[in-house]
């Protein structure tokens, strides 16, 4: 089966520094991936890399086998991949239904503006906006907007998810709240890789784990195997904890 | 071979004084962010000063620099403390428009006041002219630019070695961090505007040994000021001199080309080519946006 | 927007030239031009918020084809089209050039292309007469039918003009213009070919100036560069504009004409200090009236007014 998701060693320096070096690892269709990996690891720059924000400096990006590599993001994002932005990104002086609605338009093939509405409206409610439907978006508390941020990536229609920390700067109660969300979104089949610092999200969300370091792939493979794997500790907590036995939790 | 010398010495007669004239406007841009349209204006105020003050008090343009240069700080302080400063965090299109609606009250004012026609300052005992070699050097250019530099290289050392020169340099790296560390941003943003002021005025005193002054011809140096800018990058004193010198020979030769009522537009279409091609300047240094 | 409204509006408009006397008619032609400006600016620079200060570049454009058009026996409503087409080619190159830049870049590089064509029309002798001007060919018509013909011209594309603005509204085009807006970068994350519909706003920015260039010189019948591409005309719309609202669909023309009329009344009363009175205004507006006129609350005024 084609993979959803297909990096062969994609590379990008950025001047001297070299921000992600030959990664491939790809995500089958209906896979829910987590991406780890200590700050400044590369994470977020794969993930722009994926949407078109920057070209590899070598190596090719494949979505459902067709190498998506080079084209613009906004063609990207009508192809079927969505993404959150880690910092929040809303159009702060429409409403929240417009906010969504504009993501239903532009790539979720919605015929016009009184259709994307609608289906905007249903995408709020998923999320549990619906009642802040009408307020402008800047309004919204922080775990508001995040939840924002994901309804305008469904709203999009996409067959793949990248979630970028979609969950940092929550408190716990709203935390357990995006968890359900994302169980049923993995429910309905659709492929998600989730950028995460938490280690609950991932050891819970996801079926599989990769872990970038200095950008570079390092490891691959189940949660409770990466956790334990000395590569990992390393990159996260140094080499003397990796030499003791049993991995922190 | 002469005449390609000759050239060469205009322009870069010529680009000393344009150094002068933008180096105030770049770090006005460069550190508030604020394009201040009513720079060309502040360097015609400036040379009206020198003119008043040499037919009224026999004052030498060359020490005109230091009134001219003292009111137009105090002026660029005061616009900036009462006015500007309300604006300074708006987008683009909000500065350009306030500082442009200050600018047509100040051109009027001064319309009214000097009246259009064109004065020009004749010194009583011509400077003479320098030959060397065969180039032909106009001793009161080449005052002029001396002086231009030497002003130049002041704000300069200003910058790097003043406390409140370190205050300006660190407000424009980061502001944020600046206000953290304890620098009143407000007033370093005032002290900016007035050294803006400070500059184009004496610029202006210098300027009006050589060319005639009217209001009508702010907009001409503020156009040149904008290619120098673009040429040399924002902000930057250094990039000010580098830009200043290369846009006077390459006005310079086009003069030679194509005439000198062309070398204007010359200046304008480099001007929209590197903006289209390169826009951080030929310094390569990260302007704003 | 009710239909009676409407269709007063419309007859006031259509009989305007029927029932008032030369003056008037000639301060409503004003009036039309005025609001095409705003009308043409307000797409690049009221809904998708970059500084075009290029609306100078693209009348004197217009004109210039428009006058040289006529000088070559083309008759007048072609002349005026042909400009119109000219100004649409001349905005796509340009828009390919210069909508890359953002804030300050953009705005300059706008600016300059207007002051770099008056050069060349002053420079281009041959074709454009230079610094002499250029006159166009006097229509054998009588007086006032000729101001009626202008208004009706003026008017007509006013009318045109504020039509593709509702229409935009409407359409995704105006939704997606408004989203480049407030976050370019995610408003391309969303699908949005945000190249495609900035140059789309850029080139009807100057479609309808251009022709309002080669009508107002087929009104004046004599043109020169300084005053086809004057700097005042590229920030005369902004001001209105920013006086009704931008980004509005009725914001522009209300701008427009408030203008107009300070305008007349300061020129009339105070013609030397004209251009001191219009940057106070300029200043006033940015410190009084951010949002516009559009944007006053009337019935939140009148509340804080009556008595508790």
């Amino acid at each position: 089966m084609t993979p959803r998701l297909e990096l062969r060693r994609v590379a990008r320096s950025f001047g001297g520094l070299q921000a992600v070096r030959q990664v491939s690892f790809s995500l089958a269709p209906g896979e829910v991936v987590g991406l780890i990996g200590p700050n400044g690891a590369g994470k977020t720059t794969l993930v722009n890399l994926v949407t078109g924000v920057y070209r590899p400096s070598s190596g090719a990006v494949f979505f459902d086998g067709r190498r998506i590599d080079g084209l613009p993001s906004h063609r990207i994002a009508r192809l079927g991949v969505a993404r959150t932005f880690q910092i929040v990104q809303p159009f702060p002086r429409l409403s929240v239904l417009d906010n969504v609605a504009a993501a239903a338009l532009f790539a979720g093939g919605a015929r016009d503006l009184a259709e994307a509405r609608a289906r905007a409206a249903q995408h709020l409610a998923f999320v549990g906006l619906a009642e802040a439907a009408g307020r402008p978006a800047a309004a919204l508390t922080l775990a508001g907007r995040k939840r924002l941020e994901l309804a305008k990536s469904l709203a999009m229609n996409p067959r793949l998810l990248l979630l970028d920390e979609v969950n940092a700067g929550l408190n716990p109660a709203e935390l357990e709240v995006a968890l359900g969300l994302i169980r049923r979104l993995a429910e309905r089949g659709l492929t998600i890789l989730i950028i995460e610092h938490l280690m609950k999200v991932v050891t819970t969300a996801c079926a599989r784990v990769v872990v970038l370091h200095h950008g570079e792939l390092i490891a691959d493979g189940r949660p409770a195997d990466i956790l334990r794997d000395s590569r990992v500790v390393e990159a996260y907590l140094g080499s003397r904890f990796a030499r003791q036995p049993g991995a922190p939790r | 071979m002469t005449l390609l010398l000759q050239v060469l010495a205009n322009g870069l007669v010529l680009g000393g004084l344009y150094a002068c004239i933008a180096a105030g406007f770049s770090l006005v841009w460069g550190v508030l962010n604020v394009i201040n349209i009513l720079h060309g204006s502040f360097i015609v105020l400036g040379a009206y000063v020198a003119f008043f003050a040499y037919v009224g008090l026999g004052l030498h343009p060359f020490l005109a620099v230091v009134p001219a240069g003292a009111l137009l700080f105090g002026v660029g302080y005061l616009a900036q403390a009462l006015v500007i400063n309300r604006v300074v965090a708006a987008p683009a299109l909000t500065t350009l428009i306030l500082t442009f609606g200050l600018d047509l009250l100040l051109n009027n004012a001064m319309l009214i006041a000097f009246r259009a026609d064109y004065r020009k300052i004749t010194l009583a005992e011509p400077l003479g002219v320098l030959r060397l070699g065969g180039v032909f050097l106009p001793v009161d250019r080449l005052a002029a630019m001396a002086l231009a530099l030497l002003l130049t290289g002041g704000l300069y050392w200003l910058l790097r070695g003043s406390r409140v020169g370190r205050a300006i340099v660190a407000v424009r790296m980061d502001r944020e961090a600046a206000l953290l560390m304890g620098v009143d941003v407000p007033r370093t943003y005032a002290v900016t505007f007035g050294l803006g002021a400070l500059m184009a005025g004496a610029a202006g005193s210098l300027l009006a040994l050589i060319f005639p002054i009217s209001p009508l011809a702010g907009t001409l140096y503020l156009g040149k000021a904008f290619v120098v800018c673009v040429l040399g990058g924002l902000g930057s004193v250094a990039g000010a001199i580098v830009g200043g010198l290369v846009l006077g020979v390459v006005e310079s030769v086009a003069a030679l080309l194509l005439g000198p009522e062309h070398a204007f537009t010359v200046s304008f279409a480099l001007l929209i080519a590197l903006l289209v091609l390169r826009p951080t300047g030929l310094l390569g240094r990260r302007g704003y946006e | 927007m009710r239909p009676a409204l409407v269709a007063l509006a419309v007859a006031v408009v259509a009989g305007w030239p029927f029932v008032v006397g030369p003056y008037l008619i000639r301060l409503a032609s004003f009036a039309c031009l005025y609001s095409v400006l705003a009308l043409s600016w307000n797409f690049i620079g009221g809904l998708v918020g970059y500084p075009s200060f290029a609306t100078a570049a693209f009348f004197g454009l217009g004109a210039y084809t428009g006058a040289i058009a006529q000088g070559h026996g083309v008759p007048m409503p072609a002349a005026w089209l042909a400009a119109a087409g000219l100004a649409t080619m001349f905005a796509t190159a340009l828009g390919w050039a210069i909508l890359r830049l953002r804030g300050h870049y953009f705005a300059v590089a706008s600016l300059v292309v207007g002051e770099v064509l008056r050069e060349v029309a002053n420079a281009a002798t041959g074709v454009t007469g230079g610094g002499m001007g250029l006159n166009l060919p006097i229509l054998r018509l009588d007086v006032a039918v000729q101001a009626r013909l202008f208004y009706g011209a003026l008017a007509g594309l006013a009318a045109a003009a504020l039509a593709v603005t509702l229409l935009v509204d409407r359409h995704r085009l105006g939704l997606g213009l408004r989203v480049i807006e407030q976050n370019e970068d995610a408003a391309s994350m969303v699908g949005v070919d945000t190249t495609r519909y900035k140059t789309l706003a850029f080139v009807l920015s100057a479609t309808f100036v251009g022709a309002a260039g080669a009508i107002y010189a087929s009104w004046v019948n004599y043109i020169e560069p300084a005053d086809v591409f004057d700097v005042l005309l590229s920030v005369k719309p902004i001001v209105m504009v920013l006086l009704g609202g931008a980004g509005t669909v009725l914001g522009p023309v209300v701008g427009a004409v408030v203008f107009l009329a300070l305008e007349e009344l300061v020129w009339r009363n105070f013609l030397s200090i004209h251009a001191g009175l219009l940057g106070l205004i300029i200043v006033v507006l940015v410190f009084v009236l951010p949002r516009g006129l559009l944007s006053l609350d009337l019935r939140a005024l009148r509340r804080r007014h009556r008595p508790a």
